[in-house]
């Protein structure tokens, strides 16, 4: 094992720490205080991984017997039993994992036989991209509708947002996703297409042929391989006309929920004493609501922004698997359909990170947006 | 005074049987529309429609094998659901015995609070609907939703073809009735349609029956940390940190993708860990409501009266806490619905043949293109059931919210 993929991971945690620490500095909070926050994931991760090992050694069986085939020879699950070290008892392989993990070797994956670093250095980024743009995108988004909703509370554009909000928050997320690829990846390509080709439209429009899957089109992805020059540009196209249902089908149920919790939570501060003398002091109604009463109101967005960062891994599990979308969430289906026990401790690693990381985004945004908050 | 103005409000029905049996046809005979005429002529359509397919409702339940356990329910659900819809009609036409009701206590300004909200109102009725077609599943269903070739495989409702022709989509003639098949078939020749209505049976299942689970085991957990304090606090809130930690849908996953058993047990291994990954919320909920009501005077006298610690969580604590963890409850059984569907999606949930709706819109993933109706409906049908719950759940919370009571 090279010790190439342990700097990778070292380096990457290394750097989140770093944004971490940055994030507080800007947000004011004590650099001690941030420090034990992080340090509190170290407990947290070890009881994870430890409560994942139990589990996948309750399950019957073990990867040797859930991805190979049946009808291989015996010799061949002999060696891969060997290789792994699979007879080896429970405990003993506990503690060789701990101690690899410690060091952050996640070891080799066995039902893809490379090293699972690499598996989760692919995907990982891919996932990010995809959750990371799609929050980006969805969540002022919520927030903006919630604001119109709240000012216009009881009117027929308040109504109208709720209904829609409503709708696409009870909305199963994978459900969705197939049908965009139904009636937009299918029925609205093959219309547009047609229309390109009889000449009503230019050939500029077939940007809006979306019949998609995956992240990079196939010609790319040929002239990557060869090793043909594909300019950044031309990549960042690609990989943002697959990227745009897939983070629509996500991105609905975000902005839906975002938009909910901004009109009740905005709702709740117009009524208290400091919006009634601020508007008596005779200011606009645009600054009442964008600077006195929003950054109250925005408090509990926050905490559900920090919340839904976990949500970048469950959320996209459903999506990724409806466009192939090779990131976090398939490869965590597929290790667990293997029972291939070091990617999916790998994968539980990665994402209880990424929960620690949204408390603590959530909490150091709350100091930065509301300076009566202190944080030793 | 009160008594003065409702008497001005409704007229005297006219006091005759037929009245009673069949309240407001006294209004109705000279001229006048009053309340709880629809629901009665609910009713009478109802009952109408169950004599008329009498002699189907006794073969549905006299079964060549005996007695159906299913007809049977269905059978008492629809005698009790009519007798229950004639009461409401009845009070609604003779409102004076509405008006003995007394609007002071909580309860009843909490009721008073709901029926005023429109939308909760809807979804209540709405998520009402939804149990009653569970219930009445062999009733309604036209076909056996296991049996496969029920009909030709892979075809389009009879309705199909003039969506189509408004939308703009090709669709082939169909050959069959304009209902035979109500929402087509799948690739193996069963009814969607009623795939979906026992489907509906689990799913709605799965989210009640994990939810209640939750519930008791947050509350207990809650108010033990929240009345115990101390270390049992400490550890328990530490447990629940723990399980919030992990991403709910990848540890369902995980749980349900290792531990590989079939049948019912899959079922019941399906609600145990629904319940045991949603329960930390309410145990949060229920630890700071006990935390704030503990000081309060009311647990003071009891405790002084010399009150056993557990009559003082069960009897004086827990009610009293109760409010919002119905609210999140209401709003929970549509996110477990949700949670359900994923797991069936990626093939972990139920196993076929027995349908959910979530193992439906996976069924009809494959064929989205050739029959997207396969995978439409039931989701659809999820997209209902949860917004019916989700609508109530908001109904509830701004009923049981004290700032907006009138």
């Amino acid at each position: 094992m090279s010790a190439e993929p342990q700097v990778g991971a070292l380096l990457g945690i290394l750097g989140f720490v770093a944004i971490l620490l940055v994030f507080a500095r800007i947000g004011g909070v004590s650099m001690t205080y941030a420090m034990k926050r992080i340090g509190m994931a170290v407990p947290l991760v070890f009881a994870v991984v430890t409560f994942i090992f139990i589990l996948l050694e309750l399950a019957p069986g073990d990867a040797s017997t859930k991805f190979l085939n049946p009808d291989f020879p015996p010799e061949v699950r002999q060696m891969v039993i060997a290789k792994y070290g699979l007879d080896k008892p429970a405990i003993t392989r506990y503690f060789i994992m701990m101690g690899n993990l410690a060091v952050l070797d996640f070891g080799r994956s066995i039902s893809a036989e490379r090293p699972v670093w690499d598996l989760v250095r692919t995907a990982l980024p891919n996932t990010v991209m995809l959750s990371g743009v799609t929050l980006a995108v969805a969540y002022p988004l919520g927030i903006v509708l919630g604001i119109v909703q709240a000012v216009r509370q009881g009117k027929p554009t308040d109504t109208a947002i709720s209904i829609a909000s409503l709708t696409f928050f009870s909305m199963p997320s994978f459900w969705f996703a197939m049908m965009l690829q139904l009636f937009v990846a299918y029925y609205f390509s093959t219309w547009i297409t047609g229309m390109i080709d009889a000449g009503t439209l230019p050939g500029f429009f077939s940007v809006f042929d979306f019949d998609v899957t995956g992240m990079n089109s196939n010609e790319i992805q040929m002239a990557m391989a060869v090793g043909d020059d594909v300019s950044w540009l031309e990549w960042a196209g690609d990989v943002g006309h697959h990227l745009l249902l897939p983070g629509v089908a996500m991105g609905v149920a975000g902005s839906a929920s975002a938009a909910r919790y901004m009109r009740s939570s905005l709702l709740e501060v117009i009524r208290q004493d400091y919006i009634r003398t601020a508007r008596a002091k005779g200011l606009s109604e645009r600054v009442v609501i964008l600077k006195h009463a929003m950054r109250n109101a925005l408090l509990p967005i926050i905490t559900l922004m920090g919340l839904s960062i976990p949500f970048m891994f469950s959320g996209s599990v459903l999506v990724e698997q409806v466009f192939s979308w090779p990131g976090m969430g398939q490869l965590i289906v597929q290790s667990i359909f293997n029972q291939d026990t070091p990617t999916i401790v790998a994968c539980f690693f990665v994402s209880t990170l990424l929960v620690v990381t949204g408390n603590l985004v959530a909490d150091l945004s709350y100091a930065m947006v509301d300076p009566r908050i202190r944080y030793d | 005074m009160t008594a003065i103005v409702k008497q001005e409000r409704t007229p005297e029905p006219p006091q005759t049987r037929a009245g009673y049996v069949f309240p407001g046809l006294g209004h109705l005979l000279v001229g006048e529309i009053v309340h709880g005429v629809g629901l009665m002529s609910l009713t009478g359509l109802v009952l109408i429609a169950a004599v008329s397919g009498l002699p189907s409702v006794v073969s549905i339940i006299a079964t060549p094998s005996g007695l159906s356990k299913h007809g049977l329910i269905a059978l008492v659900t629809l005698v009790v659901s009519v007798g229950l819809l004639w009461r409401t009609a009845h009070l609604r036409a003779n409102p004076r015995e509405l008006s003995e009701m007394e609007f002071n206590s909580n309860r009843e300004v909490f009721l008073r609070m709901m029926r005023r909200h429109t939308t909760g109102m809807l979804g209540w009725y709405g998520a009402l609907f939804f149990m009653l077609l569970t219930l009445l599943t062999p009733f309604l269903a036209p076909f056996d939703p296991d049996t496969i070739d029920v009909g030709p495989t892979v075809l389009a409702p009879g309705w199909w073809q003039h969506v189509g022709h408004v939308l703009g989509f090709r669709a082939e003639a169909a050959t069959h009735g304009f209902f035979e098949y109500l929402m087509g078939t799948d690739e193996r020749g069963r009814d969607v349609f009623s795939r979906l209505l026992y489907g509906a049976r689990i799913s709605l299942f799965i989210g009640f029956l994990s939810v209640s689970i939750a519930a008791t085991i947050g509350t207990s957990i809650g108010a033990a940390a929240g009345y115990l304090g101390g270390w049992i606090d400490r550890g328990l809130m530490w447990v629940v940190d723990f399980l919030l930690a992990m991403p709910r849908l990848i540890l369902l996953l995980a749980v349900v993708g290792i531990v590989d058993v079939g049948g019912v047990w899959r079922l019941f291994l399906i609600i145990c860990i629904l319940a045991l990954t949603g329960w930390m919320t309410v145990a949060r909920i229920v630890r700071s409501q006990v935390l704030s009501l503990k000081q309060q005077d009311f647990i003071q006298a009891a405790r002084a009266l010399g009150y056993s610690p557990t009559r003082i969580v069960f009897r004086h604590l827990v009610p009293n806490a109760m409010a919002p963890v119905i609210v999140y409850c209401s709003l929970a059984i549509g996110g477990t619905m949700l949670a359900e569907a994923g797991l069936s999606f990626l093939g972990l949930g139920v196993q076929p043949p027995t349908s959910t709706w979530g193992v439906l819109v996976n069924e009809g993933r494959d064929p989205l293109r050739q029959a997207p109706w396969i995978s439409l409906f039931p989701g659809i049908a999820i997209m209902l059931a949860v917004m019916c719950f989700n609508l109530v759940g908001d109904g509830l919370r701004d009923a049981l919210d004290p700032k907006q009571r009138t």
